[in-house]
């Protein structure tokens, strides 16, 4: 069977950049990087909210201009009648398709179009059918799946096109509490926005000095970034539609062309893991979830050497 | 005020409801619910005899379904719906949308309560729930504080069920995957968390340290009280600082709040820890069910005795209170 080739999405940014970093980056990515969609908005924390809402029509503008397609995420987790009231008018009011993190946004998009999120728990093709029954069209699958329920998932919900999240720290847990805050002596309602100084997460290692998550504000991302490339020929074979780039503090640009060429087979696996490594040091590479381990874990595959070259 | 509480083995059951419990909550021997933990659960046997016990005393069941379906194996998880029905569970307790939408069509007559592990924290999520899956219940992630809980509970459709005492989770339930991070299982997949088949404790000069699958959880010195590896509990470096990053090892205990929590129109307390002995539930059942009968004068030395049965002995109201944040 012929299959198509998956498309890029960029995911929202997770972390509090200033707002001329956090504009310039999304110009950049409008004006450079091969996606065919991006995904904008404050998905972590609504106290961060007005660090963007200043720049956002300039960013849609520019991104629509570059030709690609602009989704808006709300929030991941919604408690305050402010947040509540941010999604509503959102999923009223949108002209640009809302993609859904809670299940607040999941129940008031019922009936439009819209895509959810990888914060969303869809681990199987009931869940994935009953959504696509109220309207989603696209479903970022979590990054916790592996890949055995992921074809499952989309060989059993004709109708949606699904993305699986292949780049990027992955987000593991979110907390009504921030670690974020509490590390740096304050609180989450006098935080000060102290998790604007760690635009790529900030470090949480064990007593025996392992590198092991990361704390953005109220979510806690792993310290390794998910990487499938090597999975990519998978992935678009069982009829993922998606590759979904989840942007960190680096060169943006390089890593969707690196996917991109990846994608095209214009690059083979092992080349597109060592230049990956290089265009974001930060972090070691892990693909376990998809391959059923722990998602720390990194699988190489020596079909991907035999293929190589 | 309903009080429920937990039940991981028959004995458990037996005592919890002789203690006055109104409602007893437990689960099949399987990846269906979140306390998949070796030597805990009901066979269908021993959920029938149960459910038939406490409908002898005039206490209810409620079977906690509260995995999430892994695709392809979802036969497992209705063929539990379909026993738990058959067998008169007064309630399901799920959190998957997938099984909600099966239970919902063939069992409509079915109670059903929305589990924590659904994280459903807000009016629209919940009204969403109830809308979509006619869910009768919901338990209240502990995201909420008291407040928020007050605002909400006049907008929703349905009952409030909160945890007020016994485990805690730092992070929203359902929504953590931490635990699969380290070991490859999960609350939502496996229906565990930090597995104890993945935990390991070894000496190293006078510190005994705790490791969850590859890394270090915590490190105690001598005479140190060493805990259970609970990957959120441990103690790790941030930057300079050493500490408990996430939650120190404390529990939950929200009983001095009963007349706020009642106030905020919260219909049922719930008590954490199947995984806990059945010495532990009938004390703590028979305790907390005194307290809600008692002058709020009285409470305070009622549930004083309590606190040497938390973990770590030290507790804390959580999110309920907002400096928790």
């Amino acid at each position: 069977m012929e299959t198509a080739r998956p498309s890029l999405t960029m995911g929202p940014v997770y972390y509090l950049w200033d707002s001329a970093k956090w504009r310039d980056f999304h110009f950049r990515i409008a004006d450079e990087a091969p996606f065919e969609r991006v995904v904008i908005g404050e998905t972590v924390c609504s106290k961060r909210q007005h660090f963007i809402e200043p720049h956002i029509a300039e960013v849609i503008e520019r991104l629509e201009n570059a030709g690609k397609t602009v989704l808006l995420s709300t929030l991941a987790l919604v408690t305050l009648e402010r947040e509540s009231r941010l999604i509503r008018e959102l999923a009223r009011d949108s002209e640009y398709m809302v993609e859904a993190n809670d299940l607040s946004a999941l129940g008031l998009l019922n009936g439009k179009a819209h895509s959810v999120g990888p914060l969303i728990n869809v681990y199987n093709s009931a869940t994935a059918r009953l959504l696509a029954g109220r309207g989603a069209c696209r479903i970022c699958l979590p990054p916790e799946l592996p890949f055995s329920s992921v074809k499952r998932v989309i060989a059993e919900t004709p109708g949606v096109d699904f993305e699986v999240f292949a780049f990027g720290r992955m987000p593991l847990a979110i907390s009504a509490r921030c670690a974020h805050a509490r590390s740096k002596g304050k609180i989450k309602d006098n935080c000060q926005f102290v998790c604007g100084d760690d635009p790529d997460g900030l470090p949480v290692k064990t007593l025996d000095r392992q590198s092991f998550l990361a704390l953005n504000g109220v979510q806690t991302i792993s310290h390794t970034c998910q990487a499938l490339l090597g999975e990519l020929p998978d992935l678009a074979a069982c009829g993922v539609s998606a590759i979904r780039i989840s942007p960190q503090d680096c060169d943006m640009v390089a890593v969707a062309s690196l996917y991109s060429a990846a994608l095209d087979g214009a690059i083979g696996a092992d080349e597109a893991v060592d230049k990956l490594r290089m265009l974001y040091p930060a972090a070691p590479l892990s693909n376990g979830f998809h391959h059923a381990r722990e998602g720390a874990a990194w699988v190489a595959r020596a079909r991907d050497t035999a293929q190589a070259g | 005020m309903e009080l429920i509480c937990p039940a991981g083995t028959p004995s458990a059951f037996r005592e919890a409801v002789d203690a006055g419990a109104d409602a007893v909550y437990c689960g099949f021997r399987d990846e269906t619910n979140a306390r998949n933990f070796p030597g805990l659960n009901f066979s269908r046997d021993e959920l029938r005899e149960a459910i038939a016990y406490a409908r002898s005393k005039g206490t209810q069941t409620f079977v906690a379904l509260n995995t999430f379906m892994r695709a392809g194996d979802e036969e497992i998880w209705y063929r539990a719906a379909a026993d738990a029905v058959a067998l008169g569970a007064d309630a399901l307790i799920l959190a998957d949308f997938g099984l909600m939408a099966h239970v919902a069509e063939h069992y409509a007559d079915q109670r059903l309560h929305v589990s924590v592990q659904a994280s459903a924290s807000n009016v629209d999520a919940i009204n969403f729930l109830v809308d979509a899956f006619n869910a009768k219940r919901v338990v209240l992630p502990r995201t909420l504080t008291i407040a928020d809980i007050a605002r909400i509970a006049p907008k929703i459709r349905c009952e409030i069920e909160v945890f007020v005492f016994g485990g805690l989770c730092v992070m929203a339930e359902g929504r953590c995957s931490l635990s699969s991070y380290a070991t490859g299982k999960s609350p939502n997949m496996n229906g565990v968390c930090s597995p104890a088949s993945h935990v390991r404790y070894r000496k190293e000069a006078d510190e005994l340290v705790s490791e969850l699958g590859a890394y270090t959880i915590n490190r105690f010195a001598t005479g140190e009280a060493a805990g259970y590896p609970t990957l959120c509990k441990g103690r790790f470096d941030i930057a300079d600082e050493r500490g408990y990053a996430f939650e120190d090892p404390v529990s939950l205990d929200v009983m001095g709040e009963i007349d706020a929590l009642t106030a905020a129109g919260v219909s049922a307390l719930k008590i954490e820890g199947r995984q806990r002995g059945k010495a532990y539930v009938a004390e703590v059942v028979s305790t907390l069910k005194k307290a809600l009968s008692a002058k709020a004068d009285d409470r305070p030395a009622l549930l004083a005795h309590l606190r040497g049965l938390s973990e770590g002995q030290k507790t804390t109201s959580g999110a309920y209170e907002k400096r928790w944040r």
